[in-house]
C-alpha cells in the first residue's frame, strides 16, 4: 500500500484517471448532442403550438409547425429586422443576458422583474394561404413567487384579442402557483381582450371573473392560492404588451407599417 | 453465491439506505411528488451506484489513500454526466422535470457512501451487486412515497387520474400538502416506523435515558 502513496503513483493515478474520464464524457456530449438538439427544438416548437392552441396530439410537430413563419422583431423600433440575427441560430434567453445583445431595464420600466431585455425577439406569425396573418405569437416571461416563468402569448390576427397563452417553464409551487399548467385555467384566456383605450388592461383578478361585468372582457381568474404567481403572470403580460415590450410592433403591424 | 445475494437483498429492507442508514433524504424530497419522475430518478440512481462501485471496485488495489475521496467523485461525477446526457436525449421530458437533481447525485450520499464503504474494500462483481441493492432499497422507499403523494396529492398515477378531482368535476378534495416537498418527510418517517416495528433489532440503543422529573420541594 506505501507505493501507492508515492508522490510519482499518486501524480500517475490522478492524470490517467482524469484522462478516462474526459475522454468518457466528452464521448457521451459529442454522440448524443445532434438526438439532444431535436429533442430541444421539437419541445419549442411544440410549445409554441402549444401557446397558440393548435397542437393536435399525435402528429407530427415539425409538419404541424410547418405553417408557422419565424421572424424577428427589433423592440425598439417595433418593426421587423429579419438580417439583425440568424433565426436558427439565436438563442434569445442567451442574449437576454448578454451586456451586447441585451439592455438594462430600470427599476420602473422592469414590471416583469427580468432586469434586462434582449434588443431582438423572435416571433412566430401564422399566415393562411392568401398570405395574411391570422395569429402573432410572442415570446413572455417574467419573475412570479420562486422562479422566472417562461413562456407564450398568442393573439388574433387584430392583434388584441388573445388566441392563447402558455408556460413551458416554470418553477411555482406544485398545486398553486404551479396550476398556471392546468389546461381549465389556459381555456380562460382565448377571446380575451388585451387593450383598452390603448393601455394594457388584461389581467388576473382575485377570485373568478363575473361575465356580466362590464369589464369582463379583460380579466382572467386569479389562481387560488396564488396571489404571488398571479400578480407576476399579469405583470409579465403587462410587460411584455406594453410599451417596453411588443406594443410599438402591435401598433405598427395594426398600421401595416412593420 | 449466497454472499452476492444477500449483497442484494440485504439494502432493501434489512440495510435500507434511507430508512437504517438515513442517507439520500434530499431527492427523496425532491423529486417524489410525480411517479414517473420519480421511477427515472430511481434508474438513474441504481445505474450510477452500481456501476461507479464497480470502477471504483476494479481500481481499488491503485488508488493512494491521500486521494482516494477525489478518485471517487471523478468516477462519480463522470457516470452522473454520462446518465444526464442519456436522459436529455433518450427522455426530454423527464429530464427536464428532473433537472438538477439529475446533476446531485453525485452529491448523494448513498453513492458516495457505498464506494468508500464497500467498493473500497470489495471485488467488482460485489460491488456492482451492492450498488444494485442498495439503489433498490433507495426505489423501494422512493416508490412507496412517489404512490402515495401523486395519488393522494393529485389524483393520479402515472399521469393518469384515478381519483376525480373535485376542481374536474369528481369527488375527491386533493391534499395539496402531498404534493409539497415536507410532506415526504412524514411518509418516510412513517415508512421507518413501520419497518422499525417489523424489524425490531434495527430499534436503536437509546443515547440516554430522560431523567425522572425532580420531586417538588427537592430541588429548592
Amino acid at each position: 500500500m506505501s507505493s501507492n502513496d508515492s508522490i510519482k503513483k499518486t501524480l500517475i493515478v490522478a492524470f490517467s484517471l482524469c484522462i478516462v474520464c474526459s475522454v468518457i464524457v466528452s464521448t457521451a456530449v459529442v454522440m448524443l448532442k445532434p438526438i439532444q438538439e431535436v429533442n430541444k427544438t421539437l419541445d419549442r416548437k411544440r410549445n409554441i403550438l402549444a401557446a397558440a392552441g393548435m397542437l393536435v396530439e399525435g402528429e407530427s410537430v415539425d409538419e404541424q409547425f410547418a405553417q408557422i413563419q419565424t421572424r424577428v422583431v427589433d423592440l425598439t423600433t417595433g418593426k421587423f429586422a429579419d438580417d439583425a440575427v440568424n433565426v436558427d441560430r439565436y438563442d434569445q434567453r442567451k442574449a437576454a443576458k448578454d451586456p451586447a445583445q441585451s439592455a438594462e431595464l430600470t427599476a420602473d420600466e422592469d414590471l416583469a422583474k427580468i432586469s434586462r431585455r434582449e434588443k431582438y425577439a423572435l416571433i412566430y406569425i401564422v399566415q393562411n394561404p392568401q398570405g395574411d396573418i391570422e395569429k402573432i405569437i410572442l415570446p413572455i416571461r417574467g419573475y412570479g413567487l420562486w422562479s422566472t416563468l417562461h413562456g407564450f402569448i398568442a393573439l388574433e390576427s387584430d392583434a388584441n384579442t388573445i388566441a392563447g397563452l402558455g408556460f413551458y417553464e416554470h418553477g411555482e409551487t406544485p398545486g398553486l402557483g404551479g396550476e398556471v399548467d392546468n389546461p381549465r385555467w389556459k381555456a380562460s384566456w382565448p377571446g380575451k381582450l388585451v387593450y383598452r383605450d390603448g393601455e394594457v388592461q388584461v389581467g388576473l383578478i382575485k377570485g373568478a371573473v363575473d361575465a356580466s361585468a362590464a369589464s369582463a372582457a379583460w380579466e382572467i381568474d386569479g389562481l387560488a392560492g396564488a396571489t404571488l404567481t398571479s400578480k407576476g403572470v399579469t405583470n409579465l403580460v403587462h410587460f411584455w404588451l406594453g410599451e417596453d415590450g411588443f406594443e410599438p410592433f402591435l401598433n405598427n403591424l395594426r398600421d401595416g407599417e412593420a | 453465491m449466497t454472499a452476492i445475494k444477500e449483497t442484494l437483498t440485504g439494502p432493501i429492507f434489512k440495510n435500507n439506505p434511507i430508512a437504517l442508514q438515513i442517507l439520500g433524504i434530499c431527492s427523496a424530497l425532491a423529486v417524489t411528488s410525480s411517479l414517473q419522475v420519480t421511477l427515472v430518478m430511481c434508474v438513474a440512481l441504481t445505474v450510477v451506484t452500481a456501476f461507479s462501485g464497480m470502477f471504483i471496485s476494479s481500481i481499488r488495489n491503485q488508488i493512494p489513500g491521500s486521494i482516494r475521496i477525489i478518485v471517487q467523485m471523478v468516477i462519480i461525477a463522470s457516470l452522473v454526466i454520462v446518465v444526464d446526457q442519456f436522459l436529455k436525449a433518450y427522455a426530454f421530458t423527464i429530464s427536464k422535470q428532473l433537472s438538477v437533481f439529475v446533476g446531485l447525485i453525485i452529491t448523494n450520499c448513498i453513492v458516495m457512501g457505498r464506494a468508500e464503504a464497500f467498493a473500497m474494500k470489495n471485488p467488482p462483481l460485489a460491488s456492482f451487486m451492492d450498488g444494485i441493492g442498495n439503489g433498490l432499497g433507495y426505489s423501494v422507499v422512493l416508490i412507496s412515497v412517489a404512490v402515495i403523494r401523486e395519488l393522494f396529492g393529485s389524483g393520479k398515477l402515472m399521469g393518469f387520474e384515478i381519483l376525480p378531482l373535485v376542481t374536474e368535476g369528481g369527488w375527491y378534495v386533493p391534499n395539496g400538502m402531498l404534493l409539497l416537498p415536507p410532506s415526504a418527510f412524514f411518509l418516510i418517517g412513517g415508512f421507518i416506523w413501520v419497518l422499525r416495528s417489523v424489524r425490531t433489532e434495527q430499534v436503536e440503543e437509546p443515547e440516554f435515558k430522560l431523567a425522572k422529573h425532580t420531586p417538588v420541594g427537592e430541588g429548592v
